[in-house]
């Protein structure tokens, strides 16, 4: 029973995390139908930031630059070089091929700086714990489940009531539409890639706090797993990134958590877990679960 | 062609000599000219391709997002250049355009897709916004009942109201209409016409593009005919409405009833 609520948190938590990458990724399609490939980059450069920042800065003050300089970059990527190739459909294609093009020089880039180190980011809650009743859970993840409800929370409210995401909301459903009414689609797509910038740096500060060991070259691949999330949630819709990104993150909680249990599927399945799950969801519901026929997008 | 008096003051619409090529090959447009005096309804006849959504394009800036361009001539709204514009800028001078096939923003409620009309006019805007709404309002008492609802559920002469109403919440002085008769019941047809009446009748000018002829003559001062790109016949609606050609080809008489008549 302890083990089932000490897995049920740790989801839970892991999911709140993804859910900052994923929502991030699903802004972006929704905003220009591009698929990211350099998310899991821009979330490494995000937390390279924070390492390399808070000795001088402080942990708040490194997050809060390597929040802004993540969102800057993310928006000027798109603005000076993805938006130049148009905002049609057909863009939106060779875009995504140029954003696998990104990954790979900012990754190479970032692999060469950190090596292989594990960068510390300074974060305030170490390794403490917290006696939940019959359970302990780490500080960290108290903090990243904590933290995440208020971003989303605070991204939902962005979404409805804010003339930019009304803009978004509309060029998404009809970009001629949208352009007719006077939106500045430029404007508003560079302002969704700012916001997946600065949810990605968020999200790594949580991905590289205990009880992982810190932050490697590779925690931009452990991001990957918000990638099935956005897609099995329904890869236009933030509900559905919110709730992809629950349901993998609890899976991935559960397989590790269970993982003598589950001895017969071999080692390591936890990190086969997200896909699995996202192809036994979209056997059922080939649009993603909040996905209806919205998602046609590509 | 006989100049209507401007007798609601504002801009007029001035296109002169424009041509019009998508991907940098495919001429659509040809030295097509026309006006829009302030507070008329000028109406543009054609077939099918004939190029009349991409004159309205041209005029509201959206051809870029076809890969067209204006290569010729100039398009301006009393002092205001809006050829190689953006479709913000035409809004902003109060040009606006409900697109052909009425476009609402479907999975958003008819309360956010008029919010989205808006959007253009930026934020010394806001004042203007609940103005127009009650404007909208008397004009669609309809869409009031309806605000909280998607705006795809509604019906397609609901949806043509909402997209008619949506462009009017930016305050045009000129209103660019494509089209808006497209497969909608007599009735409802009958509607819009009364609508777009009404809307010109409280000092908006109107270019109308439509391919029910008798419905636009019977709206506009002025009509403009296009070919494959090129200006076929203009002048006064009342005279068009009577030229052989014009009753054949849209009106849909044949020779025998003109013969009759």
């Amino acid at each position: 029973m302890t083990d089932l609520l000490d897995s049920l948190l740790g989801g839970l938590a892991l999911g709140a995390v993804y859910a900052l990458v994923a929502l991030g990724f699903v802004v972006i399609f929704k905003a220009s139908g591009v698929l990211n490939f350099a998310h899991g980059s821009l979330l490494l450069f995000g937390g390279y930031l924070v390492a390399v920042l808070h000795d001088d800065l402080g942990f708040a003050g490194a997050l809060a630059l390597a929040v802004v300089v993540t969102a800057a970059l993310a928006g000027a990527l798109d603005r000076f070089l993805l938006q130049r190739g148009g905002h049609d459909a057909h863009s939106a294609h060779v875009q995504t091929i140029v954003t696998i093009g990104i990954d790979i020089v900012l990754l190479t880039e970032l692999a060469r700086r950190i090596g292989g180190d594990l960068l510390t980011l300074g974060d305030p809650w170490g390794d403490a714990v917290t006696e939940l009743g019959p359970v302990t859970v780490a500080d960290s993840r108290l903090a990243a489940i904590a933290v995440s409800a208020v971003v989303i929370t605070g991204v939902f409210a962005l979404f409805r009531f804010t003339s930019w995401g009304l803009s978004l909301r509309a060029a998404a459903e009809d970009m001629e539409a949208a352009a007719l009414m006077g939106v500045r689609l430029g404007r508003v797509r560079a302002g969704a890639w700012c916001l997946a910038g600065a949810l990605a740096a968020l999200a790594a500060v949580f991905l590289a706090a205990f009880p992982a060991p810190g932050l490697e070259r590779t925690t931009g691949q452990i991001a990957l797993n918000a990638f099935p999330a956005a897609i099995l949630g329904g890869l236009a819709s933030p509900t559905g990134a919110l709730a992809g990104s629950l349901v993998i993150g609890l899976t991935e909680a559960l397989v590790v958590g269970y993982q003598s249990e589950l001895h017969v599927l071999g080692e390591g399945f936890g990190d086969v877990a997200p896909y699995a799950v996202m192809l036994l969801v979209l056997l059922v519901r080939p649009n993603g679960l909040f996905g209806a026929k919205g998602a046609a997008r590509v | 062609m006989p100049e209507a008096p401007p007798d609601g003051g504002g801009p007029t619409l001035h296109v002169e000599n424009v041509d019009v090529t998508y991907g940098r090959a495919l001429s659509a447009l040809r030295s097509v000219s026309l006006t829009v005096p302030p507070a008329t309804v000028v109406a543009l006849l054609g077939a099918n391709g004939a190029g009349k959504t991409t004159l309205l394009r041209a005029v509201s800036g959206t051809l870029r997002l076809h890969r067209g361009a204006v290569t010729a001539g100039r398009i301006r709204y009393g002092d205001t250049e809006l050829d190689g514009k953006d479709p913000v800028a035409a809004v902003r001078t109060g040009v606006v355009q409900v697109p052909e096939g009425r476009r609402v923003f479907a999975g958003l409620s008819v309360d956010e897709n008029l919010r989205s009309g808006g959007l253009g006019l930026g934020r010394r805007g806001r004042a203007q916004v609940q103005e127009a709404r009650d404007r909208v309002f008397t004009l669609f008492p309809r869409l009031a009942e309806r605000t909280h609802q998607q705006a795809g559920l509604l019906s397609g002469g609901e949806q043509q109201m909402l997209a008619i109403g949506r462009a009017l919440m930016a305050a045009p002085r000129l209103l660019l209409l494509d089209e808006p008769s497209l497969g909608l019941a007599p009735q409802m047809v009958h509607r819009i016409a009364e609508v777009i009446r009404e809307i010109n009748e409280q000092g908006t000018a109107v270019l109308l593009v439509e391919q029910n002829a008798g419905m636009a003559l019977s709206l506009a001062s002025h009509a403009h005919v296009l070919e494959v790109g090129e200006t076929r016949l203009s002048g006064p609606a009342g005279e068009l409405a009577r030229t052989d050609a014009v009753r054949r080809l849209y009106l849909g008489e044949s020779a025998q009833d003109q013969g009759a008549a």
